[in-house]
């Protein structure tokens, strides 16, 4: 019996099976009723570039999905280097949805600009709307949210992960019609001005559902045992500010909230914390799976108290303020650790303010046998510590180290950290991805383009000699799908020898290199199916072509060149003369 | 060989594959000869000749180019490199305010915290963001200002009463010769003129900027005046 004589139910429902868009894409190639079969039944699309493709080629492929996901700006943005009105827009991708999916259900953005037009129009157009996230968006206010809030009937999730909201004064959350019970999760802690605690109660009263609630900073901490009370079936918990006059009745109030959350698994927030409040969390902490205490400025002592007490911890977020001895006292008790990140308390400041050093990483890399991504910000590193967590750790996937000081060569021995990311590359061959900085030659480039053959993002910083490095990765790195440079001495001939890579890519971004403006304009004209832009806030590239492009980002796309580049972004792919302005 | 019209000397630049100094890596190097030859294809007067030979010209050559950061080879003062070290300013920030609260000092010029300020100016379509902590006077703020909106700069609209009355005023014009008008809103919700205060206590109080047109600028004299003379 052959497979082609299956009937088309029949492969759908088998195809129905399959979740993963690479499989998805490779069940589509298997013959021509495969991929007419599989487009129609796909219910899910994952654009990593919103430039790669139009949103009418998707509609038109992908007739009946549910679920988008969509991401904007390149991931430098994060660090301002993205020039305000750069793009990535999601109104046109909303307008085309709004007549090509219909019954769309979820929508997923991260560092993209999105109207209030953009949220009035899901509001008004998708009548089945579940789920809104935006992650490290920007360009809206409250008053598209209250659209979300009044109209989306059966809406379960709105997260506002790390957006940027503008916040004039009106009441949003109290736009939640009565009628709305469907909530699951709730994400405002990056709003910067209160919600009216009446209206926020409300809906925690009437969502039954309710698992996940971010609070912003806004909501005082003398509020927040209420809302427990009437929410203890929730698994994520925000605080808001954690801060109040040091009250027993207060304290009571609290610890006794959360000792009847019993499901808790995930907390955040803790702006402002004092620290005698933190005991009020004890009673749920051997249950905490993640903890981000990103903004918790609060000294290792305490921290340390806190840890002690999670068993089951899994995700940490925490400042450097808990130190290599708060690091000691996690690798010591929670074993089942898969995710570290420790952020900077004084990323600008010229002396170290904590003592935080490599030891710490070197000795959870020893504790937590299921460590396997790492964000890492100190001030001294080594090799040998390098070699250690390599060798300690082989199933590392992501490893992120950032050295605050740009070019900080290894501090034992004054050599550079080659021998020690190379250990990184050689050791942890499941590595997608890796953050690079301190002093940095060539040769670590070339034990990157030799090992890491796992590799899809790498971000490089102050490293480098020449050409070579670059090239090393380019040629070696079979899986690269991002990489992203800056202030590095990186040219025009790895970058061409390269050429043919960059379309297996998903982007490249290069900033304050040595790239002429003459290969970015060969690159541009020889490779069709690249978009080359330029950035450049002072004036056009070419009047000054003995100077090298300030910003490059090139990205594969199948539409050409996008029709919403701002004043300073050029596409050099053609004729600049020709350019409309 | 088509010419390709660039002055580098690219022309007398040969890739070859192979490693420089001791051959420590061995695995791979298949794969590379294979990914260089499609490359080749691109007619850029790259020859893959003797794979075997070490990259000479990729090797310690230096870029014909000066790097885009230059003059100095160690990159400037760390509170000075844009997008270095890499923490959203959204953390920071909110760090920023955090150690405010928390009872410490805070330097008001380059200190360890950074003040990101939205700046719009009337009639160009898009924002753009500075970091207030990077400047020192406000003579910097507006030179950075003027670059980032030099593009939009119209002509000299403005009535010369206009300019003699923000002469007058001791206010600084934002690019000489043009009428538009440096203005913040501080931290009560008003909108002021950029300029009167000490730059130190801008800096904390300034929310956002917004450079306007000369023209709309005067109803804020008086309301700025107003308020200094109540400051003070």
């Amino acid at each position: 019996m052959s497979y082609s004589s299956l009937p088309e139910d029949v492969l759908e429902h088998v195809f129905s099976f399959v979740q993963s868009d690479k499989d998805r894409n490779v069940i589509s190639l298997v013959c021509k009723s495969w991929y007419e079969i599989e487009r129609w039944c796909r219910r899910r699309i994952f654009v990593g570039n919103c430039y790669a493709v139009s949103p009418r080629m998707a509609i038109r492929r992908f007739p009946e999905v549910r679920s988008v996901e969509l991401k904007g700006k390149p991931h430098f943005a994060d660090f301002n280097l993205v020039p305000e009105g750069w793009g990535g827009y999601v109104y046109p991708w909303i307008r085309a949805m709004a007549g090509g999916y219909p019954w769309l259900e979820e929508l997923k953005l991260k560092r993209m600009v999105v109207t209030d037009e953009s949220l009035e129009l899901i509001a008004k157009s998708l009548k089945n709307f579940k789920v809104l996230v935006l992650s490290s968006c920007e360009g809206f206010s409250t008053h598209g949210l209250a659209a979300i809030a009044a109209d989306c009937k059966n809406l379960k999730e709105l997260d506002l992960w790390e957006s940027d909201v503008e916040d004039p004064s009106g009441n949003w959350l109290s736009k939640f019609p009565d009628t709305c019970t469907s909530l699951v999760s709730l994400n405002i802690a990056c709003l910067g001005s209160e919600v009216s605690f009446s209206a926020l109660e409300r809906l925690v009263v009437r969502c039954p559902n309710l698992r996940t609630l971010r609070l912003n900073r806004a909501v005082p901490l003398e509020k927040l045992a209420h809302l427990l009370r009437q929410a203890p079936q929730l698994v994520e918990l925000g605080t808001g500010t954690y801060s109040a006059d040091l009250r027993p009745d207060i304290f009571s109030n609290l610890a006794g909230a959360f000792s009847g959350c019993k499901e808790l698994k995930s907390l955040s927030g803790f702006w402002d914390v004092v620290p005698a409040y933190l005991p009020a969390v004890y009673s749920v902490c051997s249950g905490l799976t993640t903890l981000n205490l990103s903004y918790a400025t609060i000294q290792s002592p305490d921290l340390i108290k806190l840890v002690s007490q999670c068993p089951k911890l899994q995700c940490l977020w925490v400042l450097d303020y808990i130190e290599d001895s708060g690091l000691e006292a996690l690798a010591a008790t929670c074993k089942d650790l898969r995710e570290l990140r420790v952020f900077p308390s004084e990323p600008f400041g010229d002396e170290p303010n904590v003592s935080l050093t490599e030891q710490g990483l070197v000795l959870v890399s020893e504790g937590c046998p299921k460590l396997e991504s790492v964000l890492y910000f100190c001030r001294r590193m080594s090799n040998d510590a390098l070699v250690t967590i390599a060798k300690n750790r082989p199933s590392m996937i992501r490893f992120r180290l950032c050295i605050i000081d740009p070019q900080t060569p290894d501090y034992l021995t004054l050599e550079p950290l080659d021998v020690g990311f190379g250990a990184i590359v050689q050791h942890c061959k499941d590595l997608r991805r890796l953050s690079l900085s301190g002093l940095l030659t060539d040769r670590v480039f070339e034990y990157i383009g030799t090992y890491a053959k796992k590799l899809e993002m790498l971000s490089v910083a102050f490293a480098g000699e020449s050409d070579l490095g670059l090239h090393h990765v380019l040629s070696g790195c079979d899986s690269l799908r991002k990489l992203e440079i800056m202030d590095c001495p990186f040219g025009d001939k790895a970058l061409l020898a390269n050429a043919a890579k960059l379309e297996t890519m998903r982007s490249l971004w290069m900033s304050s290199c040595s790239v002429s403006f003459e290969a970015c304009k060969l690159l541009g004209q020889k490779m069709p199916r690249l978009n080359v832009e330029v950035i450049d806030e002072s004036g056009p590239p070419d009047s000054r072509p003995e100077l090298p492009v300030k910003k490059l980002y090139i990205y594969r796309t199948v539409t050409g060149r996008r029709i919403d580049m701002p004043g300073f972004v050029w596409n050099v792919g053609e004729d600049s003369a020709l350019r409309l302005s | 060989m088509e010419a390709l019209g660039l002055n580098m000397g690219f022309e007398e630049t040969e890739l070859r594959l192979g490693l420089p100094g001791n051959r420590v890596l061995s695995e791979g190097e298949g794969a590379r000869k294979r990914g260089f030859s499609e490359t080749v294809d691109l007619k850029l007067n790259l020859s893959s000749k003797d794979t075997s030979e070490k990259v000479k010209s990729f090797q310690k050559e230096k870029n014909p180019l000066p790097r885009a950061t230059d003059p100095p080879a160690k990159p400037p003062a760390k509170t000075q490199v844009v997008g270095w070290p890499p923490v959203r300013s959204f953390r920071k920030n909110m760090l920023g305010v955090v150690q405010k609260s928390s009872g410490e000092e805070s330097d008001m010029a380059g200190g360890n915290n950074a003040a990101f300020v939205k700046v719009s100016m009337d009639g160009a379509p898009y924002l753009r963001k500075v970091d207030l902590r990077m400047y020192n006077t406000y003579q910097d703020l507006y030179h950075a200002l003027g670059k980032m909106f030099s593009s939009f700069t119209i002509g000299n609209c403005g009535s010369q009463g206009m300019k003699d009355f923000m002469n007058e005023s001791k206010l600084m014009d934002l690019l000489n010769g043009s009428d538009y008008v440096p203005t913040y809103e501080d931290k009560d919700g008003d909108w002021m003129l950029v300029g009167d205060v000490p730059w130190g206590m801008f800096v904390e109080s300034c929310k956002r900027l917004r450079i306007v047109k000369g023209t709309e600028a005067i109803g804020l004299a008086p309301r700025a005046m107003e308020k200094c003379k109540n400051r003070r």
